[in-house]
């Protein structure tokens, strides 16, 4: 079931574009990679797809029963929030929030879809523990549960492994790929991690100044863009 | 000296300024962890600052300051609490409203000002609290309590809001939370609360109200609830504590409640020491 498409869609700010021509369909089960250099317009893109930003030109079209506040965002981590007094059951559940409109308290459902997420993630025995005591992979796991209790099958995670350490990076990709498979959830990613992008994803999204670029990972990696654009990061690494 | 209290309890101003400050304090404390944890620490000084320019403008038209000041206030913190859309951001445009406010309000004093009137007399009130909550009349009582009201009611209605918009903004707003309402709500009660609190503690102490008890509750509790409940809890008992020394001992109301609310400061750092640091 196609979940949301973007057709010519450009994006940027107040009205000058960063990012041109951007079109893709994403799928439900997909697990789509955004990459690209910095200041291409990532960031912005991801904006506009939380509708946090209007698209310079173009429309984002969601399917039916399926709209903007049914992303679960996964952001990356404020300053604000390192020493936020708040227990880990308080900032997964606060996911559910959007759902409420204007009633002013959690309903037994919602708090069971943040006890399963919690479950799921393997974190439900730290409930009671303070946010700000725990570990950069652990808090990372906190606000994936919260997005996906603000998730209706969709999540969109900016950069997920920001400031983790290899082993915790990989139990997170692992743990994000095995979400995507065994809960059917769909997974859109930006990411500066290319062999993780190439390794987990189903398909990619390249956005440059000139032009967007949008294949199944396999395709990708043996087209022409592909192969400049990894080559091009191998040297860097060299 | 439990005698003397006791006593003192007969006048009405005495319990007139206990609920006053009770309530005030109560206000402030709630506003104020949801303002501390946004790095709004100093709206609270910000604020006063402009309500005090406004009552100067008041007092030369020779209008009730809180005509002039409440709307004024209301205003100004609207335009520095938008969150993410702001402009010109946080720390650097509560320093500009603020002394902007500061220096207009003392140059129109000064200009306007009749010569007979005592003029560092008034400024010194505004700044650093009169004894007027001392003399608090039965209808003040009676605004103050409405206030505490809609703020407890505001706070208990829309708590789960309120902790989304203060823990991150952004995700808030993208999963569908009206966020400038909140916003805009929380921006309107921290105007209306400072307006009121210049008469309890004065322009330049008011950020005390607001920050002290919020950052107390930070040192001994974990949990947002449970930080919420403290930052009451210790303003009110700051409050009850620094009213009735300032009665007993003559001393500045305001100057006392804020030292008060050092103390106890002090003393949750030091038990939060002891147990070896917040991060448990």
């Amino acid at each position: 079931m196609e979940l949301l498409s973007l057709k010519n869609v450009s994006v940027g700010y107040e009205g000058k574009a960063v990012a041109e021509n951007i079109s893709f369909s994403v799928f439900s089960g997909d697990y789509l990679c955004i990459i690209g250099e910095n200041g291409a317009g990532k960031s912005t893109l991801m904006k506009t797809l939380l509708s946090l930003k209007a698209p310079v030109s173009g429309e984002i079209k969601f399917s039916d029963g399926f709209s903007k506040t049914s992303i679960g965002y996964l952001p990356q981590q404020t300053d604000a929030q390192k020493d936020f007094p708040a227990t880990v059951w308080e900032v997964a559940v606060s996911g559910c929030l959007g759902q409420c409109g204007f009633r002013p308290f959690y309903s037994k459902e919602q708090k069971k879809t943040a006890k399963k997420w919690l479950e799921r993630l393997e974190i439900f025995d730290l409930k009671n523990k303070s946010y700000r005591a725990l570990s950069g992979g652990q808090k990372q796991r906190v606000l994936l549960a919260r997005a996906l209790c603000a998730a209706k099958g969709l999540i969109l995670l900016d950069e997920p492994a920001a400031g983790l350490d290899p082993i915790v990076t990989k139990n997170m990709y692992d743990l994000i790929k095995d979400i995507n498979e065994k809960n059917g959830v769909t997974v859109i990613m930006v990411s500066h991690d290319l062999s993780a992008a190439m390794k987990y994803s189903t398909h990619i999204l390249q956005i440059s100044r000139s032009g967007a670029f949008f294949k199944t990972t396999e395709d990708y990696k043996n087209s022409a863009e592909g192969k400049a654009f990894l080559g091009e990061e191998d040297e860097e690494n060299d | 000296m439990i005698e003397k209290i006791v006593s003192y309890f007969q006048y009405d101003f005495v319990r007139f300024a206990l609920v006053a400050g009770v309530l005030i304090a109560l206000c402030a404390a709630l506003l104020g962890v949801s303002l501390v944890l946004r790095r709004y620490s100093l709206i609270g000084d910000g604020l006063s600052h402009v309500a005090f320019g406004a009552m100067t403008v008041a007092m030369i038209f020779s209008v009730t300051p809180m005509y002039v000041s409440l709307p004024v206030t209301v205003l100004a913190a609207v335009l520095l609490l938008r969150g993410d859309s702001a402009k010109l951001k946080g720390d650097s445009a509560v320093a500009v409203l603020s002394v902007s406010s500061l220096a207009i309000g003392y140059l129109l004093l000064n200009v306007f000002s009749k010569q007979t009137t005592n003029l560092s007399g008034d400024v010194c009130s505004i700044l650093f609290g009169s004894t007027s909550i001392l003399t608090l009349k039965k209808s003040d009582v009676i605004t103050c309590a409405v206030l505490a009201a809609a703020v407890i009611i505001i706070f208990a209605l829309f708590y789960n809001k309120i902790f989304a918009v203060t823990f991150d903004e952004t995700f808030a707003r993208a999963t569908g939370t009206k966020t400038s309402v909140y916003n805009l709500i929380l921006a309107v009660t921290t105007a209306v609360v400072i307006v009121l609190s210049v008469n309890l503690v004065g322009a330049l102490l008011i950020s005390a109200l607001i920050v002290f008890p919020a950052l107390c509750a930070m040192r001994l509790f974990k949990s947002f609830k449970g930080v919420m409940i403290g930052a009451a809890v210790f303003s009110v008992v700051c409050a009850v504590s620094g009213i009735l020394v300032s009665i007993v001992f003559s001393t500045p109301v305001g100057s006392t409640i804020v030292v008060c609310n050092l103390g106890v400061f002090v003393i949750c750092i030091i038990i939060d020491v002891l147990k070896g640091g917040t991060k448990r």
